[in-house]
């Protein structure tokens, strides 16, 4: 049996169909069942060269990205801006063009300015793969967060997701809106006014200020990190001030009237968008998160490397 | 479009009857051995030997697991789109087991080469034969032959065989199939 996505990059979630977000989800199920065997490995993409460049600081998704290629045996080339000739003034489409020239057949990136992805698609003879573009979109990192609750819901059609925190600055959170709206979930924002793009409701999304009714409503909560390093005035009087009001604790965990999934997309600043003792709860999925990171990224490696 | 039965549906059932009959000689009661049915049509020949060594034969230490390839193909790249998987499933360690791998047809060997390679990612098999129901003989591209063959058919490539079998298709019939 064949199966094709829609398109040649992937850019964001904005562009792909649920079919497409179905046939990612398909193959990630079998990856991840190959990581859960002895020998983790499988020879794909032994004939690609994949490289990884990373003008933006990461963790898990640079890690887990390499680990995927690796687990497909492609040859990997890794780039983190801090230590390369970016530094030294050189342009975007240079760098690429540069690394293109040795034979690599995809580019995993990130990048700080928005669209970067999309414009390097257009210029370049390769297959781009978003790895997360200022405050646009993180395609994979939606595609993992829905597959989770997918995981641990059974589906997705129906179900309510509540985004709360920094939605201004956050890429997860546009990806997670297009990815979870196209799996038929109900999506709702959940943070200081300040905090809450202008024009969110235009996207269909309920939006709410005050966290205790946003965890009522919904079946999931995915928490979102503040991205100090993206503000340069401040949002909110102070961060302690920030976390009485939208800290998730075990406190108000317990006091709702079901059990809801709690997410996180990473990395955690334990105590303020969550406290320590629920993030360690069993009703985090913070792991599973993390560990289905690495199936998705191969499925999406796999089915966009033919 | 030329269709020749190569298999009916009586002498089906009486190939099955002789494939288990030979499984039992070799391994009596099957202690420490597993059978694997390569997907996507392999599995159907796997849960009927499976089936009736349990049933008819009281043979019930067999286990039974069924294995997708997709990854492990050397033929990737040559479709216009990804081939996509179907279901592993092997819930035991293959760790020092005798496996017997199943498919339905024997080509040019390539299924199973990627099938013994995904399977030695579970572990280190004590010992590996391979049961098909038909052999396409003299088209071979690796050299691959099968221990239990249900039935031996001199073919050329362009010809086709269909396996059809009562779980899926309605009844057990194989077909020759001259374009």
């Amino acid at each position: 049996m064949e199966g094709k996505l829609s398109v040649k990059h992937l850019l964001g979630i904005k562009d792909l169909q649920l079919s497409d977000i179905e046939l990612i989800f398909k193959t990630a199920e079998n990856f991840k069942a190959i990581l859960n065997q002895p020998i983790k490995k499988v020879p794909s993409l032994r004939d690609k060269t994949i490289a990884n460049l990373f003008f933006e600081n990461s963790t898990r998704t640079k890690l887990s990205f390499e680990l995927a290629e690796r687990r497909l045996t492609a040859d990997v080339i890794s780039l983190a801006a801090s230590s390369s000739s970016v530094s030294k003034g050189e342009t975007l489409l240079d760098t690429v063009n540069n690394i293109l020239a040795m034979k690599v057949d995809v580019v995993v990136m990130r990048h700080p300015n928005p669209g970067a992805a999309v414009f390097l698609s257009k210029r370049v003879n390769s297959v781009i793969i978003n790895a997360g573009d200022g405050a646009h979109e993180h395609p994979t990192q939606a595609l993992l967060d829905a597959f989770s609750i997918r995981e641990k819901l059974g589906d997705l059609k129906g179900k309510r997701i509540a985004i709360v925190g920094d939605i201004l600055h956050s890429r997860v959170a546009l990806s997670n809106i297009f990815c979870l709206q196209k799996c038929g979930a109900e999506v709702m924002v959940c943070g200081p006014a300040t905090l809450l793009p202008k024009h969110i409701h235009s996207l269909g999304v309920k939006v709410e200020s005050n966290l205790k009714k946003a965890l009522e409503w919904c079946d999931v909560a995915n928490m979102l990190r503040i991205q100090l390093e993206r503000q340069n005035i401040s949002y909110f009087p102070s961060l302690r001030d920030y976390v009485l009001q939208y800290g998730l604790t075990l406190d108000i965990l317990n006091s709702l009237s079901k059990k809801i999934v709690i997410m996180h997309p990473g990395p955690i600043n334990r105590g303020v968008e969550i406290s320590s003792e629920v993030a360690d709860s069993d009703q985090s999925i913070i792991l599973q998160q993390v560990e289905n990171g690495v199936a998705i990224r191969m499925a999406v490696l796999y089915l966009l490397s033919n | 479009m030329l269709e020749r039965i190569i298999l009916s549906p009586q002498n089906f059932k009486l190939t099955l009857n002789r494939l288990c009959y030979q499984l039992i000689e070799n391994y009596n009661n099957f202690e420490n051995t597993v059978m694997i049915g390569l997907q996507p049509r392999g599995t159907f020949l796997a849960q009927r030997i499976h089936e009736q060594l349990i049933s008819e034969m009281g043979k019930t230490n067999l286990l039974l697991g069924s294995l997708d390839v997709t990854f492990y193909r050397d033929d990737f790249r040559k479709h216009d789109a990804p081939l996509i998987p179907q279901a592993t499933d092997i819930d035991f360690t293959i760790e020092d087991k005798k496996v017997i791998l199943v498919d339905d047809v024997l080509f040019t060997g390539r299924t199973i080469r990627s099938g013994l390679d995904a399977m030695l990612s579970f572990g280190r098999p004590q010992k590996v034969e391979l049961m098909v129901l038909i052999d396409r003989r003299f088209s071979r591209d690796l050299p691959i032959e099968p221990n239990y063959v249900g039935k031996t058919v001199d073919t050329i490539a362009s010809e086709k065989v269909k396996v059809m079998w009562k779980q899926s298709d309605g009844e057990d019939l194989v077909k020759l199939i001259t374009t």
